[in-house]
């Protein structure tokens, strides 16, 4: 068996040597971001007087509050009515199978590979139709919309599986259609529908196309989208920049890591499934 | 980034027949009509944010429009130009170009990885690394934008590895350079995209049955006949994942891009998606920019069926 001790040895190593390269932009981040601010500084090095101060500044200067609040209302739009709206035709579709059910099911298909870039045009100019330019419904409702085709694929996929015996039983129960997704359907989906939420709010959050077309103030954007705005207005501070980036991907970071398990199911259920 | 398709519809299960026939007839009468109602707003929303702006998109492809005046009939005058001027065409090769590092690189680099830690795959730092290799998947690719320019600028920490390891003659401003930008923002696609192939390629490696592998030994194969023989046919299914994936990312690429060199130096690294958004909005060409958007969808489902149905086919075997 010393050939597949050396398979461990090797592999670990190989392990050890790609998580450094991952980690890597995160250190190269942190260590710039601790260098006095407005300068440049060389590559990748520890400063000998690490500057704390450059987050407090970075965090002022980009409003980081008032960035945060807009995101956090953003996921706060877009999130439950994608889940709630994307459950429902999920079921519809895959549970009830109403007549019609598999054409509009191929409809949603066909977004299912859209690039945003392709609708980003009449997009900006329907909303400014709607007369939402510049508000955060600019990148809630769009977003919504967008997120229907994988979020209703998903859904289906899930309902699909369901089991009708328990449908039909309801049925004798008189139990209406509504209170038969709600009460009954809807609990033994939250696996589903948790790992949808958690895409959801990932995509949501790291949206930056929308951000930027749609909406020019960039306290109403989403995390993403005010980071390009902190780049175009402080791209020449490097460390500024670099604590400033740092600020603005904690949140996910830190959501990522309390719900570590659930997110790399969630992903790795995600692009399986999709 | 994990946006993706799998664009099998399966096939409708059928239904179980419980109880009487006038049973079931009333069942599907009665949820007939409550199914539409819950459809209804899920497919409101699509129609008005993604179906009417696709048919926009289309429509917008044949007029000259400036995004406020008078628009006017242009034809296929749009799309001749997308296919003869150079900056046009040029960003869809470089999407393509981008290809190679996006899917490429992710994926035959995740086979090996994930071919080489597959006996470790449960250990407790293989579950480590699922976490941190994770870790690019969940921050904005905005982000990853910043640091890397960071790190590929010439003073950056590529550079001064480089020059560590005697190599300090190739040394430059990677992403300003002519040569060397468009593969800059390649390996930073990949850099994103590594660290999801590796796991999604290693779940699947789990999955295969040990006594596979047992067979192949006893056959006498080697490690390179095990892994053609027993591993890549196994793990077809998250290959085409991977890929799927990786290619509508190439494709599509925009934020990273945007961020690192705006499509520069010159137009060494345009794409398709950047370009939509500078005659879009920057150069009032929306009809132009509309057709190049028209192209984008066509090429992202031209690239992705194909691979869709190389799966389904193997699947079938």
């Amino acid at each position: 068996m010393i050939g597949s001790r050396r398979e461990v040895i090797s592999g670990r190593v190989l392990l050890i040597v790609l998580m450094a390269v991952t980690v890597l932009p995160f250190v190269s981040l942190l260590a710039t971001a601790l260098q006095p601010s407005g300068t440049y500084p060389p590559g990748l090095a520890w400063p000998a007087h690490p500057q704390w101060g450059n987050f407090t500044q970075a965090f002022e200067a980009a409003q980081m509050g008032r960035l945060l609040e807009s995101s956090v209302l953003i996921v706060a739009g877009v999130v439950p009515v994608s889940v709630l709206i994307a459950t429902m035709a999920g079921f519809a579709i895959g549970h009830l199978r109403m007549p019609g059910g598999r054409v509009v099911f191929l409809l949603f298909l066909l977004g299912l590979t859209l690039p945003f870039e392709g609708v980003i045009t009449p997009l900006y100019y329907e909303v400014q139709g709607m007369g939402l330019l510049n508000t955060r419904w600019a990148i809630i409702l769009p977003l919504i919309g967008l997120f229907m085709p994988f979020s209703v694929y998903w859904m289906r996929a899930h309902f699909v599986t369901a089991p009708d015996e328990l449908t039909d039983a309801a049925r004798t129960d008189g139990v209406n259609t509504w209170q038969l997704f709600w009460r009954i359907h809807v609990p033994l989906a939250r696996p589903a529908i948790s790992s949808l939420t958690i895409l959801l709010f990932l995509w949501t959050w790291n949206q930056f196309l929308l951000a930027i077309v749609l909406v020019d103030d960039p306290t109403k954007r989403t995390m993403a989208g005010a980071l390009g705005a902190f780049q175009g207005q402080w791209g020449t501070n490097i460390p500024l920049l670099c604590a400033g980036s740092l600020i603005i991907l904690v949140p996910t970071l830190v959501v990522f890591l309390a719900f570590q398990r659930h997110f790399v199911v969630a992903l790795l259920q995600g692009s399986l499934k999709g | 980034m994990t946006r993706s398709s799998n664009l099998v519809a399966a096939p409708p299960r059928p239904s179980t027949v419980v109880g009487p026939p006038a049973r079931r007839r009333r069942r599907s009468r009665r949820t007939g009509w409550a199914g539409w109602l819950f459809v209804a707003p899920a497919l409101i929303f699509y129609a008005v944010f993604v179906l009417r702006p696709i048919v926009l998109t289309v429509q917008y492809s044949f007029y000259d429009w400036n995004g406020i005046g008078a628009s006017r009939w242009a034809g296929f005058g749009n799309y001749t130009k997308v296919f003869t001027d150079p900056e046009l065409y040029e960003s869809i090769l470089h999407a393509f170009e981008l290809i190679l590092f996006f899917s490429g690189v992710p994926v035959l680099l995740g086979l090996a990885i994930a071919a080489t830690i597959r006996r470790i795959a449960t250990s407790r730092l293989a579950l480590v690394a699922r976490t941190v290799l994770f870790l690019p998947q969940v921050i904005p690719l905005v982000a990853a934008g910043i640091a890397w320019s960071w790190l590929l600028s010439s003073t950056g920490v590529v550079n001064q590895f480089l020059s560590a390891i005697g190599l300090g003659g190739i040394t430059r401003a990677w992403l300003g350079d002519f040569s060397t930008a468009l593969p800059a923002v390649g390996l930073i696609g990949a850099w994103v995209l590594v660290g999801l192939c590796t796991v999604l390629l290693m779940s699947g490696m789990t999955k295969i049955d040990p006594s596979l592998y047992e067979a192949a030994r006893i056959d006498g194969a080697g490690l390179w006949r095990e892994f053609t023989a027993v591993t890549l046919p196994s793990i077809r299914q998250e290959i085409a994942v991977c890929v799927t994936v990786t290619v509508i990312a190439a494709l599509a690429s925009f934020d990273i891009v945007y961020i690192s060199t705006q499509g520069g130096p010159g137009d060494a690294t345009m794409v398709p998606g950047l370009e939509i958004y500078e005659l879009a909005f920057s150069h009032r060409q929306v009809g132009l920019a509309s057709a190049l958007a028209v192209v984008l969808i066509v090429v992202v489902l031209a690239c992705v069926l194909p691979i869709q149905r190389l799966a389904r086919k193997g699947g079938a075997q």
